[in-house]
This record gives C-alpha cells, sequence and structure tokens, in this order.
C-alpha cells in the first residue's frame, strides 16, 4: 500500500477524492484554507471552488447533495457562524448524497480573532461530529463521514484543530470509490423547510441522531484503551495525543471519535470501570459537562483552563505528573517579532496618508492583510470584530459620535475579498441610510492574508479557468451613489491618497474610496519589479528618518543614514521616496 | 527526539522541516511535524516542529520538551529558551534580523543573545550559517547549511542527503544547496574538535 506524509487538511482532501465526493466548496480560512487548495488536484473528478463567504460554500455543498452527489464545505472556525443560518436548517432537511462539513478551530488563536470551539455546534445544529487526532484519522473519519451521513440522512461534521490541520503524519493512501449519484427526486416535504414540513423535519433529525448515538456505541470510530484502572482518561481529537503521551500506559482511554451524539452507555461503561475519570479537553468542557450529566464525578477544566492550546506538558503539570519550570529561564527577553506589512504593500501608502489626518479620523479595521496597520506606527484603526463588519460597525459608530457632537468622521476599512464576502450587504445600508461614513475598499486584487486565494474580482477561478471578475466599482455605482463621492486612488501616491481622504472629510454623508493596487507579492507583480528597488544616496541623505515613518521593512536606520537593507524584497514602490525632502531615493535597477 | 525550529518568516524553517522528515520517515522511524503559518508568513516568527521515534503522539512541543532548538536567527533563539529540556542543545545562526519595534525604536535588539544562551545553557553552537550562505552567493540555503549543521549533531549521516536535497528544492538550486549542506555539516565536526 503507498504510503504519504501528509497534514490533516491534506488528508481531507484525499478523503474527499477516495469517498468519491464530487463537489466541494469553502471560502479560505487559516487553518481549513489548504483542504479546498488541495482538493483542486483531483479537478478531474471533484467540481471545487471558492465561495464569497462560508454560508454560500454550505448552500453550493447543501445543493449538490440534494442532487445526488457526495459534497463537501470546508471553513475556519468562525466561518460556522456565517454559514450556521444554512447549516441549522439543512439540519433538518438531512441529505441524498453525503454532505459533510469541515469546521476547522484555532485554539490559541494563531491566525483568528477569537478562540470559539465548534464542538458546541453539533447539538445546536442537530448534525453529526467526527473528531480526527492525525492526519490518517482525518482521512478515515471523513471517508466515515460521508457514509454515515447517507445511512442516517444527517449532515456530519468534521471538527478539526490547527495542530490537526497543519501537522504532517503518514497516511495510507487508498483508490477512489465508485459512488453512484443519487438520482433526485422532488422531495418538498423534506426539501421545503416550510413551518408544516419543517415540523415534522424536527421529529425526523431527533430520530435520526438517536440511530447515530445507538451505533455510535458498537462503533470503531471510538476507542477503548484499558490499562490501570486507576484513572480513566475521556478525551477527544489532538486532546488525545496529548493525554497519552503525559500518561502513557499508566491510565486507561476512552478516545471519543463520534462526539456528536455521545454514546452515553460507552461513557457510563467506561467510567464503572475507572477508580477515577479524567476529561483532558482543549477548549470548553464539552465531554466533561457531558460526563457531569451522566453523573460521572470528574475532573478537567478546572485544571486545564479553557484558554489557549495544549500540549502534553501542560496536561502533565496540570495533573501534577511533573513540576512546571524544568527547563532554561533568562531575565532578558527578545523583542517582539509581529507580523508586517510587507515591502511594497499597498496597504502602507493608505495607512500612511490616514496618519496624517488622525484628529479628524475614528477608524475600523476588519479582517485582512491590513488588519496589520492596527500596529505602530500607523495605529491605523481601533476596532475590528469580524469579516464585513468594518463597514456596518461605522454606521452604528458615527450615529453614536453624532450624538455627543464629536466631529471625527468614521472610517471603515477592508479588503476586495472581504468586500465580496459581506462589505457589500454593509455599504449597501450605509449608503441608503445616507451615514456619515467613508467606506475604503482596499482592493489588492486577491484573498492576500490567507495566501493569494481567488475570489469573485479575479479572472482565474480555484481550478484555474478563466472566469468573468466581477467589477468592484460597477458593484458601487449599482448602489446609486453619487459618483463624485468615490474616489478610485493608487494608495501609494500619498497626493492623490490624501486629497482623497480630505474629500471624504468636507463631505457630510457617505463617501467611497477604492485603493487600487495589487498586492507586491503576486506572481505577476513580482516578475514586473524584478531587479527594481530603491537606493539611497548617503551624500544626500541627512538622516531626518522621514522615510523611517512608514516602518517599511526593507529599509534600516544604520549609522546615522537611512538604507535599503533589503533589496531583494524592496519593490521600488517609490512610497519611501515621497517621503524624502532633500532627494536622497532614487529607483535603480529598472 | 523533540526537534523546535524558529526562525523569521521567509528564513524556510518549513522547507528543513520537510526534509528532515522525508529522511526520517525513510529511516523508519514514526514522524509527526507541526507548523504554524497564517499571520506569521508576514515576517513575524515562525515555529515548526518535528518530533520522531518509534511512537509518536502529540505533534507540538510545549515548554521544557524540546532535545534540540534550531534558531535561524539569533533573538528568536532567546525567545525559543523556555522551550529547552534541561540538559538539551541549541543550534543557532549569528544572524540579526531587525524587527519592526526594534527599527522604529520601540524596542531593544539583544546583541548578546548567544552570550546569555551559552551562559545558561551547557550545549550551544552558534553557527555562521547565514555567513557561509552569503559568501555561496545565496542567503536562502542558510537553512540547508543549518539542516548540515543539525544532521551531524544527530549523527543521522546514514541518508543519501545529496540526492534527498536535489528532489526537494528547484533543479538549479541543487548543487549550491548541497554545498550548503556539506559546509554545515563540517561546522560541527570543527567545532567538536576544537573543544
Ligand atoms: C468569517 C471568516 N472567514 C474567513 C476568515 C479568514 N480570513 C481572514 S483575512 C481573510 C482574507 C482577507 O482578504 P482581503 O479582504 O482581500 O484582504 P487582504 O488580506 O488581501 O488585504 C480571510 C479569508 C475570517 N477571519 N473570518
Amino acid at each position: 500500500m503507498q504510503k504519504a506524509i501528509l497534514s490533516g487538511d491534506e488528508a481531507v482532501a484525499r478523503a474527499a477524492w477516495e469517498a468519491g465526493v464530487s463537489v466541494a466548496a469553502a471560502y479560505p480560512g487559516t487553518p481549513s484554507t489548504e483542504i479546498l487548495e488541495n482538493i483542486t488536484t483531483y479537478k478531474d473528478d471533484i467540481y471545487c471552488t471558492w465561495a464569497n463567504n462560508e454560508k454560500i460554500a454550505t448552500e453550493i455543498a447543501i445543493g449538490a447533495s440534494i442532487g445526488g452527489m457526495r459534497a463537501l464545505a470546508a471553513m475556519k472556525h468562525v466561518g460556522m457562524n456565517v454559514a450556521s443560518d444554512p447549516i441549522f436548517s439543512a439540519a433538518y432537511t438531512g441529505v441524498n448524497g453525503g454532505l459533510v462539513i469541515v469546521s476547522a478551530d484555532d485554539p490559541g488563536c494563531h491566525s483568528s480573532q477569537n478562540e470559539q470551539d465548534n464542538r458546541l455546534y453539533a447539538p445546536h445544529a442537530k448534525i453529526g461530529m467526527l473528531e480526527p487526532s492525525d492526519s490518517q484519522e482525518c482521512k478515515d473519519f471523513t471517508k466515515a463521514a460521508f457514509e454515515l451521513s447517507e445511512r442516517f440522512d444527517l449532515i456530519m461534521m468534521i471538527r478539526m484543530t490547527t495542530r490537526v490541520c497543519h501537522s504532517k503524519s503518514i497516511v495510507q493512501l487508498d483508490q477512489r470509490e465508485n459512488i453512484q449519484a443519487k438520482t433526485y427526486v422532488s422531495d418538498p416535504q423534506k426539501y421545503a423547510m416550510l413551518p408544516v414540513n419543517a415540523r415534522k423535519r424536527h421529529i425526523a433529525v431527533e430520530a435520526n441522531l438517536e440511530a447515530l448515538k445507538a451505533y455510535s456505541y458498537s462503533s470503531d470510530i471510538n476507542k477503548t484503551e484499558i490499562n490501570d484502572t486507576s484513572i480513566g482518561i475521556i478525551t477527544s481529537g489532538i486532546s488525545y495525543m496529548h493525554a497519552k503521551e503525559a500518561f502513557g500506559d499508566s491510565a486507561s482511554y476512552l478516545k471519543l471519535g463520534i462526539t456528536y451524539p455521545l454514546s452515553d452507555r460507552l461513557i457510563i461503561e467506561f467510567a464503572q470501570k475507572m477508580k477515577k475519570i479524567y476529561v483532558i479537553e482543549e477548549g470548553e468542557g464539552y465531554l466533561e459537562e457531558a460526563v457531569k450529566a451522566l453523573g460521572i464525578d470528574c475532573v478537567g477544566k478546572q485544571l486545564l483552563g479553557s484558554q489557549g492550546e495544549l500540549n502534553a506538558q501542560k496536561v502533565r503539570i496540570a495533573f501534577g505528573l511533573q513540576a512546571a519550570g524544568e527547563g532554561y529561564a533568562t531575565d532578558k527577553t527578545a523583542p517582539p517579532r509581529p507580523p508586517v506589512l510587507c515591502a511594497g504593500c499597498p496597504h502602507r501608502g493608505f495607512y500612511h496618508a490616514m496618519g496624517k489626518r488622525k484628529d479628524k479620523i475614528l477608524a475600523v479595521g476588519d479582517i485582512g492583510c491590513y488588519s496589520l496597520g492596527v500596529n505602530a506606527p500607523y495605529n491605523g484603526f481601533d476596532i475590528a470584530i469580524c469579516m464585513g463588519s468594518g463597514f456596518s460597525i461605522p454606521i452604528g459608530l458615527s450615529k453614536a459620535l453624532e450624538m455627543q457632537n464629536d466631529t471625527r468622521k468614521v472610517f471603515g476599512i477592508l479588503g476586495d475579498s472581504t468586500f465580496f464576502h459581506s462589505g457589500f450587504n454593509s455599504m449597501v445600508d450605509a449608503i441608503h441610510l445616507g451615514a456619515n461614513v467613508c467606506l475604503c475598499v482596499l482592493d489588492n486584487s486577491i484573498t492576500a492574508m490567507t495566501g493569494h486565494q481567488e475570489n469573485a474580482g479575479t479572472q482565474k477561478n480555484l481550478m484555474g479557468y478563466e472566469v468573468p471578475a466581477i467589477d468592484i466599482l460597477q458593484m458601487i455605482y449599482s448602489t446609486g451613489i453619487d459618483q463624485t463621492c468615490v474616489k478610485i486612488v493608487d494608495p501609494i501616491d500619498q497626493k492623490a491618497m490624501g486629497e482623497a481622504i480630505d474629500q471624504a472629510l468636507e463631505t457630510d454623508g457617505p463617501f467611497v474610496i477604492v485603493t487600487k493596487r495589487p498586492c507586491a507579492l503576486l506572481k505577476e507583480v513580482i516578475k514586473a519589479n524584478k531587479g527594481a528597488h530603491c537606493t539611497v544616496d548617503p551624500d544626500k541623505c541627512v538622516g531626518c528618518k522621514a522615510c523611517m515613518k512608514i516602518a517599511c521593512p526593507a529599509m534600516a536606520f544604520e549609522g546615522k543614514k537611512a538604507n535599503i537593507t533589503d533589496e531583494a524584497s524592496c519593490t521600488a514602490c517609490g512610497l519611501c521616496m515621497q517621503m524624502c525632502k532633500f532627494d536622497a531615493i532614487s529607483k535603480a535597477g529598472i | 527526539m523533540n526537534l523546535l525550529f524558529t526562525g523569521v518568516g521567509g528564513q524556510g524553517t518549513i522547507l528543513t522541516t520537510k526534509i528532515l522528515s522525508e529522511a526520517l520517515v525513510h529511516m523508519g522511524y514514526d514522524v509527526k511535524m507541526s507548523e504554524i503559518h497564517g499571520m506569521s508568513q508576514r515576517g513575524g516568527t515562525v515555529n515548526t516542529q518535528l518530533k520522531y521515534g518509534t511512537k509518536i503522539y502529540a505533534p507540538n512541543i510545549g515548554e521544557a520538551e524540546a532535545d534540540i532548538i534550531v534558531a535561524f536567527e539569533k533573538a528568536e533563539a532567546l525567545r525559543a529558551l523556555p522551550f529547552l529540556k534541561k540538559g538539551g542543545s541549541i543550534v543557532m545562526d549569528e544572524r540579526e534580523i531587525y524587527s519592526m519595534p526594534v527599527l522604529i525604536g520601540q524596542a531593544e535588539y539583544p546583541h548578546d543573545a548567544d552570550e546569555i544562551l551559552s551562559k545558561c545553557v551547557e550545549h550551544v553552537s552558534v553557527v555562521p550559517a547565514s555567513r557561509i550562505a552569503e559568501e555561496l552567493g545565496n542567503i536562502k540555503v542558510q537553512n540547508i547549511c543549518l539542516l548540515g549543521a543539525l544532521v551531524k549533531l544527530l549523527e543521522l549521516q546514514d541518508i543519501n542527503w545529496d540526492a534527498l536535497i536535489a528532489q526537494s528544492v528547484p533543479p538549479r538550486m541543487a548543487e549550491i544547496n548541497q554545498i550548503a549542506f556539506k559546509k554545515g555539516y563540517d561546522l560541527i565536526s570543527a567545532k567538536k574538535e576544537l573543544t
């Protein structure tokens, strides 16, 4: 049998192919992005696509499932909030072709705005849930999920976490199963969720969950490992790995693979054999509460807490197997190294121009590379909550300021992908309501933060085919906004950028700025810029540090002079040149 | 064996870990490799972790659990110190990369990080991998030079590294990487003879 070292994401992609999936959709989001990216390897067999947001991705998958094909939708944990509307109601309809939703959670907030534990969604939404703990299980469980989805007429969720998604381990590969398409038969009572049908389907989904629960008792997706019976550990997903590494064979384990519905019988029978029960889980006390609800005494969150990512050492320390602080320490600390806007990043020009008018502006950011503008020296905005909110929070915020006679203008900031995700909906309301806000779309022609995924504004789709690019400007004009209140600028051009902001400040009512310049890391851009960089003439440089204010990582101040220290990453965007009053910086290598 | 690789976005820590895990799987070990990317791509700290042995459970390394820390940058070695197990080793490049807070004068760079670490940790090897890479004409091969040093330290020579490197990098980069590997490998033996 063929073996490969795969990440959890790669293994899910492989499983989708082996399980005979025909349609897969997602909106990118770390740590889930690589699932769809890897499914493109099988694009001859699987139609795969990015959607504008997670709700749409899920609905594409629901449509394919109802149409009789196996379908998958993948998203990061917060994406499931966006997708929850269709999930909660499609849970009632059940499936035709198997339907699997992959949720990739991010304990420790490695690249997210919160640490929400999506296991809690499963009972709430009434969908089945499997939790793999390594790449082999990612493959096995995803394949099993499709089977279970069809057998029990349920949506199944694969719940992963960053360490499962982004860790690589050895996986056995198999061939693609030949799955017959299921014919679509018109059945509004099952698929049209009007009250009269929904009431009946609610009964059906509860019965289907009961059936899955009964199956769960004897399923080999759950594993019982009996060693010493003085300690019994109930765990799931990656937490099993941490528990096993910490306790080894000195404890027994109930490793739950099916974590919704939970098999009460399995838990009770395991607990009866043990003197003491520990529940070891990352995030919320999801399993612990279920165990306690069965009247079983156990210890878990009280020792582990619910914040951050677990590791074996934390488990050892929490359960008293090892004292903390057996390593090394010094007094000296390393300086912080936050991620920064890249050299040549168009967002830098935007934030620099905004910074010059700071006292007149209160800015709301959003989630994307431009989120990095929150850091010094830009301090570009104060507020960032979730995708799309960059254009709707300003509506309420501007009202609140107005009521208190605060004359600052509220600016909203988001990128092209976020605009398509949900920002446009917010913009429509802002313009419709005549809100006194300036909405800025930082269009860098790609979904950059998550690693350059195509979006509705790009001319290629995920599979690499030519598609019509949707024009952001036409969308904005379609709202009927006075066209003189829409400014399109190159954000590196500080004169134009500044004028646009000034005009927005002078306007009472909605104003829109679209900054247009592609991400500096796009292949075409790198190619076009090849060899080009800026250079500082040390004779002309007076060491005034004006150019250092833009905080470009390609520049440093050395020996009382500014210098381009990283010519390879400098793109000769020329923003630093505009800072210099002494003409000391010029372009070279062009 | 628990290995923690730390560096700055763009230094090639992930490729290094990938090549090493490939080799370890060939040698019959159970291997788990864990990387965190996302925000960290944009010039932030990048950590990748590799664990190997007969059977590996958890993919990530907690505090005081690493046998070896391989630091591609000086200040990052200091930052990673809490992860080192008592008696473990640090292999660190002397290269300094200033973070934005340092560049804009909000934080100070610890130029003496190597000395501080050498004082409190018994086994520290400071290697000029980036200087060697620069002399070879491409700073990017710093990572493979460090890999060479690490392979020597771990005594993993029973693998055709030249072939493995060649299949892991673009063809035109194979030779320079192989040379960098050899130079890194020799760094450690030379050092051992000195002491
Ligand atoms: C609901 C939700 N889905 C996905 C993500 C992951 N995510 C963070 S930023 C981002 C892309 C932003 O792209 P864009 O708006 O074009 O800005 P850029 O990074 O290109 O500047 C995505 C998909 C998220 N944080 N929240």
